[in-house]
């Protein structure tokens, strides 16, 4: 399928961008604390939002915990559960999926995917990271002060959000999550500057858009979106924070709290689920979006076989970006909208529906007649397929309008969302860890800690969420610290409730057989090489393993795109993105 | 939502325009060799572009600001602030700035030094004089009884205005940065890719600032019912 080559394919334009070498830091702290090294950089994000995702993690087990054995655990209480609910919440969809994709493997992959020696701007690109950390110790910093975190739910609607009865409520709590929302935005814009010049503006000779791997392209697009949603949220938080602290009106009508008038008065707070959703829907696909690139390069070095309709791949991710600012409102039906307005959000939201599916069969075809290597990110990228069909599956439930009403508020949407937001996107970067942490470390993970790692996650995730769905079938509403046995459930869910929180618990547990693998095997790894995979994209290509600052000696020059697998006649089963090899029989190597 | 979805619309088309050079529709898996990089070149340099994804940034920003301002106008009826005829007199003084700084770059471009220093100087000026102006402004309604915990009214005009005064201050920081770095250098040319930038960022506040003055005095809802009226 490979072109007949020319001599005069030989012939080198002249570079349209300037080979600059980065200035390297000299010093122990310029090059590892105050790094402007993208891939340190990464390294920071990353383990940074790891850090914050592991808190996220033991507080969903307290909230299982009570949930799955109720007035068992005396120092769970009522307050401390929706502090636990809106701080898990709140840093698994912010600062650890939005921070990892985009901060980590955005700031990773980008340069050395496209050929670059580093980010455009390496100052502003360090700037990001430290200003995401202290939005991280701000966020902190509120699990220490009087009245504890804000435990007004990851939406943080007001005006419940700053009222009293809210935990954090008339504290400190509501304060310090807004001061973090904006720090965390102000961080990802100058990141997300980065990486959308970086892609633009430094690819290499030969790079076109039409020859970037996948995951470039999710990347990509996905900052696009953040950087036009998360104004949205800037906007929100310091509107309520004025409301908080200032004493506007902004979100809040007039009030009566313990029988006394407040002096708010003449805000909408619906106005403010308006600006949240906007930012909160293309938020899943700034989460989505890289998953999708990235799960589509696994599957092709794994299944060795080139991405099946790779412009249909790019053109969806495009139109799921797009789409997903005009959809926002189907996350408000039960606010009182009118039914026209349901209708359209309702039609948008399936609409979406076919982009998404293409991208499905297209990773379906890869896998067919593919030489599958079932390896650890192979098996990742395999269950987030399933996982992120199920999830799929559901949001066309809850897109409309007339189903969504009965199932608002249930634990049916928990279980949606967490199978489509949280466990699909979660294997993805499990199965990115693995597949390039041989390039970031020059060491193997280990198989067989891998293989429990996998199976254990996988099949504990269907165990804990899709008994979930059932339990919000009959009735068993979200946010709620504590049911009892009301009449309006169709069936007893106590049984059910423990199964899951026992089996939230495994999957928790196992999460530390995986930090344990990362570590143990940063010394005692296989060493990997330069190429363990034989995949075909640029980073794989550095002349170093792990890449040093600069990433190349000589910038690259790209021939093919990134999914030569399996070419009939060529010298190997893959070929590389660099490599100018011509199908007329002549190996022309320089 | 209408102001932001406009905001959007035109952001798309941009991209939209873009990606139409890119090639989109070509078959990668057919094509061997070094192929040349569509979309950018040379005149296009990465500070550019940074500048004009950054003002889409900001654009979108006062576009979610306008969104909630005119939703909530629609939702509870209030009397809008009335602005004082300052506010006409700062909006002249960015528009002042802005072509100064437009005449820095022509000479800059031009190489001549004769009126530069002068027209950057002048453009520094205009652009203080429009954050005094403001702020004098605030000090006006505030005595007038438009305090910021009054009416949502008065509170949208607080913060509208003090986000683009943030936003100028910004860019007058990054001004005396190229300006003292010129000053260091002495040459005029070398000025050019500084201070085009900083011209970029004086044009899209203005063209943001016109747009919001149009919301803050009411001219925006207007706008938008007579379209209502015209689909209606």
């Amino acid at each position: 399928m490979v072109d007949r080559g020319s001599d005069d394919q030989m012939q080198l334009p002249p570079r349209e961008v300037a080979d600059v070498m980065p200035p390297h830091a000299h010093s122990w702290i310029g090059k590892y604390v105050f790094s402007q090294d993208a891939k340190y950089i990464a390294i920071q994000y990353s383990g940074t939002a790891v850090a914050i995702g592991l808190v996220a993690l033991v507080m969903s087990w307290l909230m299982r915990l009570q949930l799955g054995f109720p007035g068992t655990f005396d120092f769970i209480t009522a307050e401390a559960y929706y502090q636990f609910v809106t701080m898990h919440g709140m840093i698994m969809v912010i600062y650890l999926l939005t921070a990892i994709f985009l901060g980590g493997f955005g700031n990773y992959l980008i340069p050395l995917m496209v050929g670059a020696r580093d980010m455009v701007f390496p100052f502003v690109n360090m700037l990001s990271y430290w200003v995401y950390l202290l939005a991280v110790l701000v966020l902190v910093a509120s699990f220490f002060v009087p009245g504890g975190p804000t435990g007004a739910g990851w939406t943080l609607y007001p005006p419940q959000a700053v009222l009293s009865g809210t935990p954090g409520g008339a504290q400190s709590g509501i304060i310090l999550m807004l001061v973090s929302l904006i720090l965390f935005i102000i961080g990802f814009t100058m990141g997300g500057l980065n990486y959308a010049v970086t892609v633009l503006q430094a690819r290499t000779r030969g790079m076109t858009m039409m020859r970037l791997p996948l995951t470039v392209w999710g990347i990509f697009t996905a900052t696009v979106m953040a950087l036009l949603a998360f104004p949205a949220l800037f906007v929100a938080c310091v509107m309520m924070l004025f409301d908080r602290l200032l004493g506007t009106s902004f979100f809040m009508p007039t009030l009566v709290e313990l029988g006394e008038k407040l002096s708010y008065g003449g805000g909408s707070p619906i106005a403010f689920q308006h600006l949240f959703w906007f930012f909160g829907h293309p938020e899943v696909y700034i989460v989505a979006l890289p998953a999708f690139g990235i799960v589509s390069d696994l599957i092709a070095v794994h299944a060795r076989k080139n991405i099946f309709g790779y412009r249909m791949m790019v053109w969806a991710i495009v139109i799921i970006g797009a789409l997903s600012f005009i959809v926002w409102a189907h996350h408000m039906y039960v606010s009182g909208m009118h039914p026209w307005f349901g209708f359209f959000f309702a039609t948008t939201t399936l609409i979406i529906a076919i982009p998404t599916a293409i991208k499905v069969y297209n990773w379906v075809l890869t896998l067919w007649k593919g030489d599958i290597h079932l390896t650890i990110p192979m098996l990742f990228a395999l269950g987030f397929i399933v996982t992120f069909v199920n999830g799929g599956l559901t949001g066309l439930f809850l897109g409309n309008v007339v189903v969504d009403v009965p199932l608002s508020d249930t634990m049916f949407v928990v279980a949606h969302f967490h199978m489509v937001m949280g466990v699909a996107p979660i294997m993805v970067i499990f199965g990115a860890i693995y597949h390039w942490y041989p390039k970031i470390t020059g060491r193997m993970l280990n198989e067989a800690m891998g293989q429990i790692h996998f199976w254990v996650t996988f099949i504990g995730a269907y165990a804990v969420f899709f008994p979930m769905h059932y339990v919000g079938l009959v009735g068993v509403p979200r946010r709620y610290f504590e049911i009892g046995e009301p009449e309006f459930l169709t069936a007893p869910v106590d049984g059910l409730n423990a199964f899951i929180s026992s089996a939230a618990l495994i999957v928790g547990a196992v999460q530390v057989l995986f930090l344990f693998n990362i570590f143990w095997s940063l010394r005692r790894g296989r060493e990997a090489g330069g190429n363990p995979w034989r995949a075909a994209s640029l980073e794989w290509q550095t002349p170093e393993t792990p890449p040093r600052h600069g990433n190349w000696d000589e910038l690259p020059d790209v021939y093919r795109w990134a999914y030569d697998y399996s070419v009939p006649g060529a010298p190997e089963d893959y070929l590389a993105q660099n490599d100018p090899w011509f199908s007329d029989g002549e190996d022309r190597r320089l | 939502m209408t102001v932001i979805l406009a905001f959007l619309a035109l952001v798309a088309l941009v991209a939209g325009l873009w990606l139409s050079q890119q090639r989109l529709a070509s078959k990668p898996w057919l094509e061997t060799g070094i192929a040349p990089l569509a979309g950018h070149g040379p005149g296009r340099a990465p500070g550019f572009i940074f500048i004009a994804v950054f003002l889409a940034v900001v654009g979108g920003l006062f576009a979610m600001l306008g969104s909630a301002f005119v939703m909530q106008i629609e939702e509870t009826p209030w009397e809008l602030v009335p602005l004082p005829g300052r506010v006409w007199l700062n909006t002249g003084l960015l528009l002042l700035a802005s072509l100064f700084l437009q005449f820095v770059v022509i000479s800059a471009r031009a190489g001549t030094a004769r009126w530069l220093n002068a027209s950057l100087i002048a453009a520094s000026i205009a652009t203080l004089a429009f954050l005094a102006g403001q702020a004098q402004v605030w000090m006006e309604l505030t005595a007038g009884g438009y305090r910021l915990d009054g009416t949502p009214a008065a509170s949208f005009f607080y913060l509208i205005t003090g986000l683009h005064g943030l936003h100028v201050l910004g860019g007058i920081i990054a001004l005396a940065a190229v300006a003292l770095r010129h000053a260091g250098a002495g040459d005029v040319k070398a000025l050019l890719p500084g201070v085009r930038l900083c011209a970029l960022y004086w044009h899209g506040l203005l063209a943001f600032w016109l747009m919001l003055f149009a919301l803050l005095q009411g001219w925006g809802n207007a706008f938008l019912a007579l379209c209502r009226a015209a689909v209606g």
